[in-house]
């Protein structure tokens, strides 16, 4: 039973712009009364605002005149929406067998502190985001991080400060 | 329909096209283990596969429960494969179930339980995981509590909060293994738009869903001899209360449940059938002044909390249609601490006023902010059919042989019109009733208003009513029916004085708080056990012919609509909407419906 991460739920919609808001509601008017709305609708609220908090997830409801636990159950089933938002940087830290035997929980326990973060979640300059991966097929250079699209292998948690600074 | 025959264990059964499995093998004689299916409602998600059969021709085993027959199919139902299926499903549900049966509130009444016992289970060789309780158990609800560890994934509970009661607060959420049945955003119900009706805890099968439990606060009242501990019962309780106790559906005990209610030492056996006549005095001079004065209509009764609730929450601007009359229960409440104090020299803020409801909304209804018109909580407790039942269990109450004992004086007398407020159409016929006589000066030829009775979810009527011409009504039982009636009056389509809604399927016998599980076969029982006291055992049958009534307005109200009874029997209500979370009841605009209505 998956726990759920709480801190961002009560977001309210005062973070997004009146323009972002705008558009949310041109997707929402654009498929209301069409079946099936639903996931294509949050796929695009998605993309426009990044994330689905709480705030969004309840004007989609009232916007398709749908109850909002419906809206939570389909975005907590599928894994491609996310209620928490992204940072301007995702970091993916492999914990694939090749890069766990050399280290790869290290590095990801090393990042927790300095991010003060737990994966999944973003920091509150909304600069990174934390996330864990199995295996990204680069195990010749275990263990790796992924920031961006940029692989960065061998990681040591003594070289993370260096690396992290080219992303601030 | 056509027919086809199929074999089953052996035996041959001619069966209708369509049909289950399942359906089959009953026919058969042949019970097969069931957990997740509920055919009544039409909910067959096949989630358990307890109910997994062998069929000829196909490689897998069938969930029996929505498997449909063909002609000449073969069923095997007790084979090694079968059995051992069954037994590993029952285990693999066990393996992350809290097995604490000897404290579970669903001791002795848990299908989970039967089921283990149908596929003889003996041993579970998984280790339960240990789920820490506060993260499991959601109590923040006065009404329902939900505790997710003994969730079997049933989603019955989802199938009736989203489409028999179109509250939809209950979905599957995340999953795989990680599905969790609740509110969205995992919020404690009491900030969601629950309506406390309690119909999840009658679907659930298990320990997962449950009623807020006060028996020990009652229980602490009674043993406090500096306490006088006032009872109401509400009329679905006498119609229901004999079958967790051993007597057959449809058993009407009320005089075994006032003897017992004294047993267990309750001070005074007050009944709410007697604010039941009450309310439909008041409520019949309100659609009477409403009709008079181009008030708002079609009015709409106000007993059932969960219907406040949910039309608070989805209807809010129709709240003005509401009558304005608190239920029953509140009003009862507000006498007991006023008038009877008043009668009989008790100190009110000595006296413990409890009920007994079919309702778990009542429960939160009591707490509302707005109930202590008479300067304290109006009522104290409120216990469900079944907690009253634990407590003369508890008593070791022979509660079947028990004498016949009486209500008490002045808030007990009641007539047969209070009594079928228990069921769906009951406060139309009660009102019709006094409503036809009070505007005619005679009694409706026949008292008996058949086309309000029965399980049909949307009723309608038309009476002659004198002067007043055809008065239409309309009748809805559960949120869904509710809610085609609302919706009609929203587009302006509706053109009845008056409509009665229950928030519970069947009305209060099928309430949230009465003996587990639901059946409409159940439901037509104890509406007729109501009906059979309203027809046959109560000397008056409308309730302005109520003598105790008639006192209380000689003595004490002195007039419908009058003074008093602004204070102590009418309420008004919040606007509450659906964005989530909910905060408190006080946070809330009020709703001006007191003082419109009856200015
Ligand atoms: S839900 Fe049923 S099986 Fe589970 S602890 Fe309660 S009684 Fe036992
Ligand atoms: S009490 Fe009623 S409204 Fe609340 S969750 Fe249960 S079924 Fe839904
Ligand atoms: S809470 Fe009860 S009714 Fe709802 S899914 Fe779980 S076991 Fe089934
Ligand atoms: S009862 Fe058939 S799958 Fe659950």
């Amino acid at each position: 039973m998956a726990g759920i991460d709480t801190t961002h739920m009560g977001a309210g919609t005062e973070e997004f712009t009146a323009e972002q808001l705008a558009k949310v509601d041109k997707i929402i008017s654009k498929f209301k009364s069409k079946p099936g709305a639903l996931i294509p609708v949050l796929e695009e609220v998605q993309d426009v605002c990044g994330y689905l908090p709480m705030s969004l997830q309840l004007r989609v409801a009232k916007g398709l005149g749908i109850p909002v636990a419906n809206v939570y159950g389909v975005v907590t089933f599928y894994s491609f929406f996310t209620m928490v938002p992204r940072g301007k940087h995702v970091i993916r830290v492999c914990l694939g067998t090749a890069c766990y035997v050399r280290g790869g929980q290290k590095i990801l326990e090393s990042l927790v502190g300095t991010l003060g973060i737990a994966p999944g979640e973003c920091t509150a300059d909304r600069n990174f985001s934390l996330e864990t991966v199995r295996c990204l097929g680069a195990c010749g250079l275990a263990p790796v991080v992924v920031i961006d699209e940029d692989t960065h292998g061998q990681m040591k948690p003594a070289k993370l400060d260096k690396v992290l600074a080219e992303y601030r | 329909m056509a027919k086809v025959n199929v074999t089953i264990d052996n035996i041959k059964v001619s069966v209708e096209q369509g049909n289950t499995i399942l359906e089959a093998a009953m026919l058969a004689g042949i019970k097969i283990p069931t957990l997740c299916a509920w055919p009544e409602i039409n909910h067959r998600p096949g989630a358990c596969r307890v109910c997994v059969v062998e069929v000829d021709g196909q490689r897998n085993l069938v969930a029996s429960c929505v498997f449909p027959v063909s002609e000449g199919m073969v069923v095997k139902t007790t084979s090694e494969r079968v059995r051992k299926a069954r037994k590993l499903n029952v285990e693999l549900l066990l393996s992350n179930h809290p097995t604490e049966c000897n404290v579970c509130v669903r001791n002795g009444n848990c299908d989970l339980q039967v089921v283990a016992e149908a596929v003889g289970l003996r041993e579970v060789r998984f280790t339960y995981p240990d789920y820490s309780t506060a993260e499991y158990i959601d109590d923040s609800s006065p009404s329902v509590v939900r505790d997710a560890r003994k969730c079997i994934k049933c989603y019955r509970c989802v199938t009736v909060c989203d489409e028999i009661q179109t509250a939809s607060v209950l979905s599957p959420t995340f999953r795989g293994d990680g599905v969790r049945i609740g509110p969205a955003f995992n919020l404690p119900l009491l900030e969601t738009n629950c309506t406390n009706c309690g119909q999840c805890i009658l679907a659930c099968p298990v320990g997962a869903l449950y009623e807020k439990d006060d028996t020990d606060k009652v229980w602490a009242a009674l043993n406090d001899p500096s306490k006088h501990v006032v009872v109401q019962e509400a009329p679905a309780i006498r119609a229901a209360l004999g079958e967790d106790l051993g007597m057959p559906v449809g058993s009407l005990v009320t005089g075994k449940m006032i003897e017992a209610l004294r047993r267990l030492g309750f001070d005074k056996v007050f009944d709410t059938n007697f604010t039941a006549d009450l309310t439909i005095i008041e409520e019949g001079n309100e659609l009477l002044q409403r009709v008079k004065t181009g008030g708002k209509l079609p009015m709409i009764t106000s007993c059932s909390p969960g219907w406040i609730k949910f039309c608070e929450h989805f209807y809010p601007d129709l709240l003005d249609n509401l009558s304005t009359c608190k239920s029953p229960q509140q009003m009862m409440g507000a006498l007991i601490k006023t008038y009877y104090a008043e009668h009989s020299g008790v100190d009110a803020k000595d006296i413990v006023s409890v009920s007994i409801m079919p309702c778990t909304a009542k429960k939160f209804e009591c707490q509302r902010d707005e109930m202590a018109d008479s300067g304290f909580r109006d009522v104290d407790y409120v216990l469900t059919t079944r907690e009253l039942s634990r407590m003369i269990k508890q008593a070791g109450i022979d509660f079947a042989n028990l004498p016949e004992g009486d209500y008490d004086n002045p808030l007990g007398e009641y007539t047969g019109a209070g009594t079928i407020f228990g069921a769906t159409g009951g406060v139309m016929e009660a009102a019709l009733r006094t409503v036809y006589a009070v505007v005619t000066g005679t009694n409706l030829e026949s008292l008996d208003v058949t086309p309000v009775r029965g399980l049909e979810g949307v009723k309608e009527a038309a009476v002659e009513v004198g002067p007043l011409g055809k008065v239409k009504v309309a009748v809805a039982h559960g949120l869904s029916n509710a809610r085609q009636l609302m919706d009609k009056i929203r587009d302006g389509s509706a053109d009845y004085a008056f409509i009665e809604v229950m928030c519970c399927p069947g009305g209060c016998v099928s309430g949230g708080g009465q003996p587990i599980a639901p059946s409409n076969e159940k439901r037509i029982n104890r509406a007729a056990a109501l009906y059979k006291d309203d027809g046959a055992v109560q000397k008056f049958r409308q309730s302005h012919e109520n003598p105790s009534v008639k006192r209380i307005y000689e003595v004490f109200l002195k007039e419908p609509l009058g003074h008093k009874s602004h204070e102590l029997l009418h309420t008004h209500y919040y606007k509450r909407g659906t964005d989530l979370p909910h905060a408190h009841d006080a946070e809330f605009e009020v709703n001006d419906a007191k003082n419109k209505a009856t200015h």
